[in-house]
């Protein structure tokens, strides 16, 4: 049984594939202004064409939901995932489909049947923005994701002495990785003093305090001084303000005069250590 | 009834918490360890907790209860090797352990009464 929406539809385009893609291919070149090549779109475009020619072709050939368009769902995915990764813009993505109804408008004309093949192509084009969409919104938490890793780095200063710089809010998320990775480093270097830098904290309320001191807390109980360094003046007048007590915690204005009291109170001798290594 | 051993070493007592406690064996050491100290005479106790890995209220609780008791005793407790995801526990459950001295292991633990010994003389 052939599709009776789509008549002859499907053979005229068939046999005039090859100026099909080339009508198909200039526009959607056009739009992407040359950031893949030619080659690259031709082998794209026309494999989707196939697809698509065989699945309309097929008994189911006005359903786009149908298990015809498997193949052509796949294709379109594939290529709105490639778009969404390579940073092109939603209209770029939409157009690589859209133009196919203006191509096969021009190469093989308009008739009765050419609506029906038009809302097929409709159909196809919301689903590939759909699939942009939803790749776009994995690339977004993938990178949450590795902010999270990226921006909790702690560094070893001296035998002994851990920094841990704060970059960025510091959220109940991000405080527990924090909390986490500094008293995990503490075991594993074995190291007695902790300095956390807030250099980089855009702004210090009562919540982050609670986190920081639940951090020193824990430290404590396992064995660990830890000191706050990098206050500046503005954070210094907000803790202050809303009643933040730190209580015995060590508070320094840079992580220079921080190391300087952790090297103290470990007592090491820098100008020995120095003159030990040769240098 | 199980109970945990307390080793002498020096003028200290070491008891190591090598498996999960129970309330019942909690008890125990803290009557064991004051007998201990009064018999031996120590000036510090060190409580290795490296193994344990689950800590309720009450194992809290012990751990003050323990210090206070040596305390009385003239003795030192310092408590090492607790495990991070120990330390976030007892923080959340709103037992900071103040007034306990805590070390990241035995060795520090052993080094830390020592000199804490040694500017009391």
């Amino acid at each position: 049984m052939t599709s009776e929406p789509f008549g002859d539809l499907i053979d005229r385009c068939r046999a005039a594939e090859d100026d099909l893609v080339r009508r198909w291919r200039a526009d959607v070149a056009a739009s992407l202004r040359g950031r893949i090549s030619e080659i690259e779109l031709d082998k794209e475009l026309r494999e989707i064409l196939d697809a698509v020619l065989s699945a309309v072709a097929s008994a189911d050939g006005a359903d786009t939901r149908s298990a015809a368009y498997g193949e052509v769902r796949a294709l379109l995915v594939d290529l709105s995932r490639g778009r969404a990764l390579q940073g092109f813009s939603p209209r770029e993505t939409a157009i690589s489909v859209f133009a196919l109804k203006k191509a096969v408008r021009d190469s093989v004309g308009t008739g009765p049947e050419f609506t029906a093949f038009s809302d097929v192509i409709d159909e196809l084009g919301l689903f590939t923005f759909e699939s942009y969409a939803k790749t776009r919104e994995e690339v977004i938490s993938n990178q949450a994701e590795q902010l999270l890793e990226l921006a909790t780095p702690v560094v070893k200063l001296w035998q002994g002495v851990v920094a841990l710089p704060l970059v960025g809010t510091l959220d109940s998320a991000r405080a527990q990785v924090v909390m986490e990775k500094l008293l995990q480093t503490l075991v594993d270097t074995g190291s007695e003093y902790a300095i956390i830098d807030i250099t980089g904290v855009p702004a210090v309320d009562t919540q982050v305090a609670q986190h920081l001191l639940k951090t020193i807390v824990a430290a404590r109980l396992m064995g660990a001084e830890c000191i706050i360094s990098g206050i500046r003046p503005q954070i210094a007048q907000t803790i202050v303000a809303l009643g933040i007590e730190f209580g015995d915690i060590a508070t320094k204005a840079t992580l220079a005069d921080a190391l300087l009291l952790a090297l103290g109170r470990i007592g090491v001798d820098v100008t020995a250590e120095m003159s030990k290594r040769g240098l | 009834m199980e109970r945990l051993p307390i080793l002498k070493i020096g003028q200290m007592l070491l008891v190591s918490i090598q498996v999960d406690l129970r309330d019942d064996m909690v008890i125990a050491l803290q009557e064991d360890l004051a007998d201990r100290i009064v018999e031996t005479g120590a000036r510090g106790v060190v409580i290795d907790i490296t193994a344990l890995d689950i800590v309720d209220s009450f194992t809290g609780r012990m751990l003050a209860t323990i210090a206070a008791l040596s305390r009385v005793l003239d003795a030192e407790t310092v408590v090492v090797g607790m495990r991070p995801a120990v330390a976030i526990t007892l923080v959340e459950l709103g037992l900071s352990l103040d007034g306990i001295k805590t070390a990241l292991d035995v060795e520090r633990g052993m080094r830390l009464l020592s000199s804490a010994r040694g500017t009391a003389r």
